[in-house]
């Protein structure tokens, strides 16, 4: 008892704000990715050429180089941005609020835009599935190509990608953890503070690793739940993990 | 004299290479039953997809409903309204059911409230005998079923003409009865049809005209009856005689 | 601009990180297949308490970050067992340790894509069920396995910037070193960027290639 009574102080509340901060930068960047993965699946599937390409840039420079690559350029890269704009004749204070980013938020930028090209994937997968002759029937019956879209092809697509976009929950969670490089106060780097106080290496990253792995059971459970609530008969798709 | 409810006046489409249609004519009156039969790939599904525009032909002209769609400006989703078309694959729309699927465009094109769409939905369900299966998926019911809905949906929109892009063709056979039993109910009720099909027993009963296509022209054409005892070409006798045997089951439904 | 200059003159220096970067990363896939394949015929083919271990380590390290397992392999586990593990070692443990639990789930799906069919017809001639297993279901999965495995392949190429933290001289650390020196961190970190994307490009066409080599003939194709 006197065990875990000095554990709990040890960890408490740290641990738990780290939580906090960890949840925060997975929920924020999770829904930022949705903002921008939509869309940009769209404009893959039905764009025209010049948005195709916009789009497709997007999704395979995110896809093809690594988080910590993209989180560095946002949050150490950007200020050099700031200064060339400056240099250009915008005053520095205004460069400097533009380019210059909190930590936080270069980490909800990095991680949103990176999820964001994943998501695209999903949701392109999902929209791609959907058999044309619907959309044919759609347009046969008068809807527009917006209304088509948007009764015929989202609202099923949406569905479709949610097994996809489950694991993407997932990632997210653990990807998250890779804010402490850059010094964000999540889960790992509070771990790290007890460490360099108690020397507990192994304790404390097998704690950590648990609330991990609660994380993403509890949100897997989740979302499955969520899965069948939204369940159509006859409406399902092969998953393919990414 | 009835009007002309579809002109058709000398229609091109290629695609890529292909030249599907060469130079196609018609007309079809109201009321009327024309039935397009012939061989694989001569272009009777493109027709039926130029007359509402799903595709757009490269030469030629065609009126609806005393309306040229062809002209630059017409207004395709106006028009599309106007006419119905059943497809060979339902394409039923999967995350709605059955009324909902009769319901969204008019809902959604035609902007009726939703207690009247609803109430045009059912009835339309029960014309073609499924309203018990109003709120059944897609997924959920049989091939014959499936198409049955497609019909309602179509004719939800109330329009001038039916089109029908080989209906049962991809129906279990023992299905293809209850389609070509509502089909038959749309033509005695006077609904305007054109339908491309191999069931020589439909066209027999129900059809006013007949017209044999073949290598993206029309071969031959002319009222059901004199098509059937005395072809005027040989390719016509030849192709009803292989089709004729081929369906003979469906004969006389 | 003779920071460009140096940066310019700091390439291959890079290219030295990106060699490390792919030896990692090669390193890491090959542990994760010799652990993930065992463990998949252990999940379909085991007894009911075999695949069901398997099945609890792939959700416990589909579950851990990849980050965790590094620090737990580095910084946890040799101060109890008395050793120093070099970080390279470490890297590539833990990598391949996390990628092991994926290429599980992935060889599992290919096995099982073969169909039972084909180890019936195998048992049906005589075959005993290690032969059927070697000689006819693995070389189909294994073909079968190439596009998800191409994937895999990648994001191990990407993770192994991760080892960035236990300070190994790949190309991510690399990059930071220069990228200090000369204060040109977007430029810098954009060619990093640049050439990741080149490697995990270059990975998956060339996983493409040997998928369609090895691809069997079907009934359109003349061989």
């Amino acid at each position: 008892m006197e065990g875990i009574r000095t554990f709990w102080n040890m960890i408490w509340p740290g641990l738990g704000q780290g939580l906090l901060v960890t949840l925060q930068v997975s929920a924020v960047s999770l829904a930022l990715g949705s903002l921008l993965g939509l869309p940009a699946a769209l404009m893959r599937v039905y764009g025209p050429k010049w948005m195709r390409w916009i789009a497709i840039v997007y999704i395979e420079g995110m896809r093809g180089t690594p988080l910590l690559v993209q989180l560095f350029i946002i949050f150490y890269g950007l200020p050099d941005v700031a200064n060339w704009v400056h240099a250009l004749g915008v005053p520095l204070s205004t460069a400097r609020q533009i380019f210059v980013l909190e930590r936080m938020t270069a980490a909800y930028l990095a991680l949103g835009l990176n999820s964001g090209a994943y998501q695209a994937e999903y949701f392109r997968g999902a929209i791609q599935s959907i058999h044309g002759g619907q959309i044919m029937a759609a347009r046969a019956l008068g809807m527009s190509r917006m209304q088509s879209i948007l009764h015929i092809v989202l609202p099923q697509a949406l569905r479709l990608a949610l097994p996809a976009w489950s694991n993407e929950v997932a990632y997210m969670v653990k990807y998250s953890s890779v804010v402490f490089i850059i010094a964000v106060p999540d889960l790992l780097a509070r771990a790290g503070f007890i460490i360099s106080r108690h020397f507990n290496p192994m304790e404390m990253y097998l704690t950590v690793g648990a609330i991990y792995l609660t994380l993403v059971l509890g949100f897997s459970t989740l979302m499955t739940r969520v899965e069948k609530r939204l369940e159509i008969p006859g409406l399902q798709m092969e998953v393919e993990r990414t | 004299m009835s009007k002309h409810i579809v002109t058709v006046e000398d229609l091109h489409k290629t695609y890529g290479t292909n030249q599907v249609l060469k130079g196609v004519s018609l007309t079809v009156d109201e009321r009327e039953v024309l039935v397009i039969i012939g061989p694989s790939g001569t272009g009777k599904s493109t027709l039926l997809r130029c007359i509402n525009l799903l595709s757009r032909p490269d030469k030629g002209h065609i009126w609806v409903d005393g309306e040229e769609i062809t002209a630059p400006h017409a207004n395709v989703n106006h028009i599309r309204a106007r006419v119905g078309m059943v497809f060979q694959d339902f394409n039923l729309f999967s995350h709605l059911t059955a009324l909902q699927n009769v319901t969204i465009a008019l809902t959604k094109v035609k902007k009726m409230s939703k207690p009247q769409a609803h109430e045009l939905g059912m009835f339309e369900l029960e014309r073609v005998g499924l309203v018990e299966k109003a709120d059944h998926y897609p997924a959920q019911l049989s091939g014959g079923q499936k198409q049955r809905v497609a019909i309602a949906r179509a004719l939800g929109m109330e329009p001038r003409v039916m089109l029908f892009d080989e209906p049962t063709s991809a129906l279990d056979p023992e299905l293809i009865g209850e389609v070509l039993e509502v089909m038959k109910k749309l033509a005695r009720e006077g609904m305007t049809m054109l339908v491309v099909t191999h069931e020589m027993g439909f066209a027999r009963e129900v059809s006013t005209r007949m017209i044999f296509m073949e290598g993206g022209v029309i071969a031959e054409q002319g009222p059901t009856k004199q098509l059937f005892s005395n072809p005027q070409q040989q390719r016509t006798r030849e192709f009803l005689g292989k089709i004729t045997e081929l369906h003979a089951e469906h004969a006389g439904e | 601009m003779e920071k460009l200059q140096d940066i310019l003159n700091s390439i291959p220096y890079f290219v030295q990180g990106a060699a490390l970067t792919l030896f990692v990363a090669f390193v890491a896939l090959l542990v994760g297949l010799l652990i993930g394949l065992p463990l998949a015929l252990l999940r379909v083919y085991g007894s009911k308490l075999l695949a069901r271990a398997a099945t609890w380590y792939s959700v416990v390290l589909r579950g851990l970050p990849s980050l965790v397992v590094l620090f737990i392999i580095f910084y946890g586990i040799p101060p109890l067992l008395g050793i120093t593990l070099p970080a390279l070692l470490a890297g590539c443990i833990a990598l391949g340790v996390c990628s092991s639990a994926y290429q599980m789930e992935l060889l599992r799906g290919a096995i099982l894509s073969v169909g039972p069919g084909q180890m019936m017809a195998a048992r049906a001639m005589g075959m005993s069920h290690a032969q059927a297993v070697i000689h006819i279901i693995l070389p189909q999965a294994l073909r079968a396995v190439i596009p998800s495995w191409s994937n895999e392949a990648a994001v191990v190429l990407k993770d192994s910037s991760l080892v960035y933290v236990v300070g190994l001289a790949e190309l991510l650390r690399r990059s930071q070193q220069v990228a200090a020196r000369t204060h040109q961190f977007f430029i810098v970190y954009l060619i990093c960027g640049v050439m990741y994307f080149v490697m995990t490009f270059s990975v998956n066409r060339g996983l493409d290639r040997l998928e369609t080599v090895l691809r069997l003939p079907t009934p359109l194709e003349e061989h």
